[in-house]
């Protein structure tokens, strides 16, 4: 007899296979030649539009979109990928609900933006799925620049260091490259292993080796590859996970959600992947949307998502949000974690409510106790291993300008460095814009 | 309920929607359901000659361009005249008529350009029970270049001749159906009138290739890799009709003579128009051929309802506008008018502004947080941020009171003057 939502504990294969495969398709289907067409005729081409300045990455969307409209898909992927050369997974994974289709004009008039995420994944995959790579590189230049990490910060930046002409290394500590976009993202978001073919077609440029298994601090110095290159960009993310600070966290089955989503990305089968049957995802962000929509669609019967403050603080947006409670996950506010309960794993978790006072947050004296057999941790991720002389404030890499940190000659961007938001839009523009200024170092040492 | 029964040149119809003489129209089943759905008459399929009948293209028949949505804006046809023989047409006439007494049966004629061949065809068509004939001077394709069709209309002598010729062997009431190939459309209307013309309508196609294909490098519709030039229809012809409509109702030697409006009437709105400058009724194809024959309805309740509001009877709302239009000369130029951006309507897309800063006047201020407000010392009042905005009735226009001065030429608002008696016309004190 094979489980089911209602078995006890942590098991693997609550739901039939075929219910698996749906579950874990794509969770928002392309659009197709005619949708395309109709959705791209909804835009006004609207002048200085504020859906670009609004687009971390400035795609130039009132033009892609007409590209589109005017029948040539593939132009419009040139244009969307000369700005953000993972436009394709941008596509997939951006919060566009508050970024774009935020202050779309048409959003701001009818509550109904246009649809430029779809949009622009209809592009890409257009011209992705013609496996052709619109970018050529320069002419060598013999110069050599290392990357740490190769994730949307690392690829973006040994992309337009490679277009540049110059050699790239990308160190990456994991098997695979991707970053967070290979380990960090839903499965139904990057549905038929697209990250890999997203990492595969943009090495297509030429002159970026990738060197997986390599971790800083480890494999190699820092002194090492300034000694060995001639410039360094720092982009290997935050591989910390924050402690939730309560009684009993090392409770077996209480877990960092950042593995789960990883394990669950990687796993062939998912019906493999075990999930308790009642979960509780402690986190306000996208990685708790993520491990809680998933574990639902592992087939756990009760998954709840507990917030420290209220709605509004929630980093998730409003269409995560609701993307969750559509699945059936609950969402409870300003209650934290103050115990977990169980005789060696967890059983129960107490929580007291909490309220936001001119102190900050402090605990009420009322508490309640959620009934849960697996426990996922998204408190957040910290900075691991920032190599020795390299100045951290706020725990994230300190950068000035274009991602250059106190050192000469090293740069950082993404997760790990200062600045804008923690998205895969944010990396892809640091990195850009740090293989920028990389290059006009480089040209001005002549 | 508005009364919307009409009564055009004495032809009876329970609502002035007639179906325009063309494919809909070809045979009994389209014409049986078109008055089951509540069209008011039918022009039916231009007949020809007795004789082997008309060849048609077993390829593309239509080009078309669309708007958004792809939404049909523009079609062009290169189909030809009935290829249907001529007494099953003819028997097909006599029953439907015979069935819908009330609805209008007015057929459609092109024969060639002699006196035997049109008093032949108006001998057989005798007895159907049709109330009219219409003489097809208007197809610009296929048939102009044997001699008929548009070949006739664009020779003023020709449209008189043969309405002459009609009017002689036949007592049914003629109209004459006028190309809009021509420099000048009051030439054949004239033509028409003098020759006995009970009517005009207008307008038939207007010569056109839609679109190139750019695969195969020919003129779409592509018959083998090659197009000919088709007659073009649909809503956006509708400007140039409306036009040629109003020159012959406003023109003192055509005034009068009764139009029967065609030229993209796709909504009630599209036909008030076209009455108010001076059709008496209207004939619609492609707005059928796109939506089918239910459209009429939406025609039935919107004309009447608009009758209602206005307290208007349908001979009261002919011709209403003619009076209005004028020639440029006539236009007011002590009229100013500036634009104003409502601007709780406004979506802050900027068009205006990208189409004001670039191609006109400079007249529209953008903030740094995209508030855009008309500069009236620049504003001319030309009407293209109304245009192109996405927002209806967000721009409008507002008139500056006598008296109140400009700040774009510092004048004050004066009263009515023109052209004619402007200072900058050299000819003005000629004409005083």
């Amino acid at each position: 007899m094979s489980n089911n939502p209602l078995t006890p504990g942590v098991v693997p294969a609550r739901l039939p296979g075929h219910v698996l495969a749906e579950n874990f398709g794509d969770s928002a289907p392309p659009l197709d030649r005619h949708e395309a067409r109709v959705a791209a005729d909804r835009c006004y081409f609207c002048h200085d539009a504020p859906c670009m300045t609004a687009c971390p990455t400035s795609i130039d969307i009132p033009l892609f979109i007409r590209q589109i409209a005017t029948g040539t898909p593939e132009a419009a992927a040139r244009t969307i990928l000369a700005q953000n050369i993972m436009g394709g997974m941008c596509a997939r994974v951006c919060p566009t609900e508050t970024l774009c289709e935020e202050v779309c004009v048409r959003e701001v008039a009818e509550g109904k933006p246009v649809e430029i995420g779809r949009l622009q994944r209809f592009a890409t995959d257009t011209l992705m799925e013609k496996g052709i790579h619109p970018f050529t590189r320069a002419t060598p230049t013999g110069r050599r620049v290392a990357v740490v990490g190769a994730g949307p910060a690392g690829l973006s930046c040994a992309h337009r260091l490679a277009m540049k002409g110059h050699d790239v290394h990308v160190f990456d500590a994991r098997t695979k490259a991707g970053g967070l976009n290979e380990y960090g993202i839903a499965s139904y978001k990057s549905v038929n292993d697209f990250a890999q073919a997203e990492v595969d077609w943009l090495l297509m440029i030429g002159g970026i080796t990738v060197h997986n298994g390599k971790t800083l601090g480890r494999d190699m110095q820092l002194s090492d590859l300034q000694r060995d290159y001639d410039a360094v960009f720092l982009g290997f993310g935050l591989a910390g996970v924050n402690a939730l600070r309560a009684a009993g966290e090392d409770k077996a089955n209480v877990m960092d959600a950042v593995d789960f989503i990883a394990g669950l990305r990687q796993a062939g089968d998912k019906g493999a992947v075990p999930v308790g049957r009642d979960v509780v995802v402690i986190g306000g962000g996208m990685t708790a949307v993520d491990a809680a929509v998933q574990s639902k669609l592992l087939g756990a019967e009760n998954v709840t998502i507990v917030y420290r403050r209220g709605q509004a603080k929630m980093s998730a947006s409003r269409h995560e949000q609701d993307h969750a409670t559509a699945a059936g996950v609950r969402i409870i506010h300003n209650a934290a974690p103050v115990a977990v309960h169980g005789n060696g794993a967890v059983a129960e978790v107490e929580f007291a409510y909490t309220e936001e006072t001119a102190t900050g947050l402090t605990l009420r004296p009322e508490t309640f106790r959620l009934r849960a057999d697996q426990v996922f941790k998204a408190i957040g991720q910290t900075l691991l291993g920032a190599p020795e002389g390299v100045v951290v404030q706020g725990g994230k890499i300190a950068t000035t300008g274009a991602g250059r940190t106190n050192v000469a000659g090293v740069w950082a961007g993404g997760d790990c460095a200062t600045g804008g938001d923690d998205l895969t839009v944010t990396a892809v523009t640091q990195g850009r814009d740090a293989a920028e200024d990389i290059h006009a170092a480089l040209a001005a040492k002549g | 309920m508005a009364d919307l029964s009409s009564n055009f040149i004495g032809i009876k119809s329970p609502n002035p929607f007639w179906l325009a003489s063309a494919p809909p129209t070809d045979k009994e089943y389209n014409v049986r359901r078109a008055f089951e759905a509540g069209w008011g008459g039918v022009v039916w399929k231009t007949l020809g000659s007795e004789g082997p009948p008309i060849v048609n293209v077993s390829g593309p028949r239509y080009g078309a361009i669309w708007g958004a949505d792809r939404r049909l804006l523009g079609l062009n046809n290169i189909e030809l005249i009935t290829d249907r023989p001529l007494q099953v047409n003819l028997d097909e006439i006599r029953r439907v008529k015979r069935d819908y007494p009330d609805r209008a049966m007015i057929i459609s004629l092109m024969v060639p350009c002699d006196e035997e061949s049109w008093k032949d065809i108006l001998h057989r068509i005798e007895d159907t029970g049709a109330d009219g004939v219409e003489l097809n001077f208007g197809c610009p394709h296929g048939m102009a270049e044997r001699g008929m069709g548009s070949a006739v209309g664009q020779v003023p002598e020709y449209i008189e001749m043969v309405t002459a010729w009609v009017k002689h062997y036949s007592k049914m009431p003629c109209i004459v159906k006028l190309t809009p190939n021509v420099t000048s459309i009051l030439p054949p209307a004239m033509a028409a009138k003098r020759g006995g013309a009970d009517a005009v309508s207008l307008i038939n196609t207007i010569k056109s290739v839609t679109n190139v294909d750019l695969d195969h490098f020919s003129p779409f519709p592509m018959i083998d890799g090659q197009g000919s030039h088709g007659g073009y229809c649909g809503p956006a012809v509708k400007p140039i009709a409306l036009n040629m409509v109003g020159e012959i109702a406003r023109h003192a030697e055509t005034r009068g003579l009764p139009i029967s409006g065609i030229g993209g009437v796709t909504t009630w709105r599209d036909a008030a128009e076209f009455l108010a400058m001076g059709a008496g009724n209207v004939q619609v194809c492609t707005a059928a051929m796109t939506y089918g024959f239910k459209i009429v309805e939406e025609m039935i309740s919107g004309l009447s309802q608009y009758l209602d509001d206005k307290a208007m009877t349908l001979n009261q709302l002919v011709g209403r506008a003619v009076p209005n239009f004028v020639e440029w000369q006539d236009l007011n130029l002590n009229y100013v008018t500036k634009a104003v951006i409502d601007q709780d309507l406004c979506i802050s897309c900027g068009r205006c502004y990208a189409a004001c800063e670039d191609t006109s006047h400079q007249a529209i201020a953008m903030s740094p947080d995209r508030v855009f407000t008309v500069k009236d010392d620049e504003c001319v009042a030309c009407n293209l941020c109304v245009n192109v905005c996405p927002v209806d009735n967000c721009i409008t226009m507002t008139e500056l009171p006598q008296g109140a001065v400009d700040p774009r030429t510092g004048r004050k608002v004066t009263e009515y003057a023109n052209w004619t008696t402007h200072p900058n016309n050299p000819s003005a004190h000629a004409a005083e």
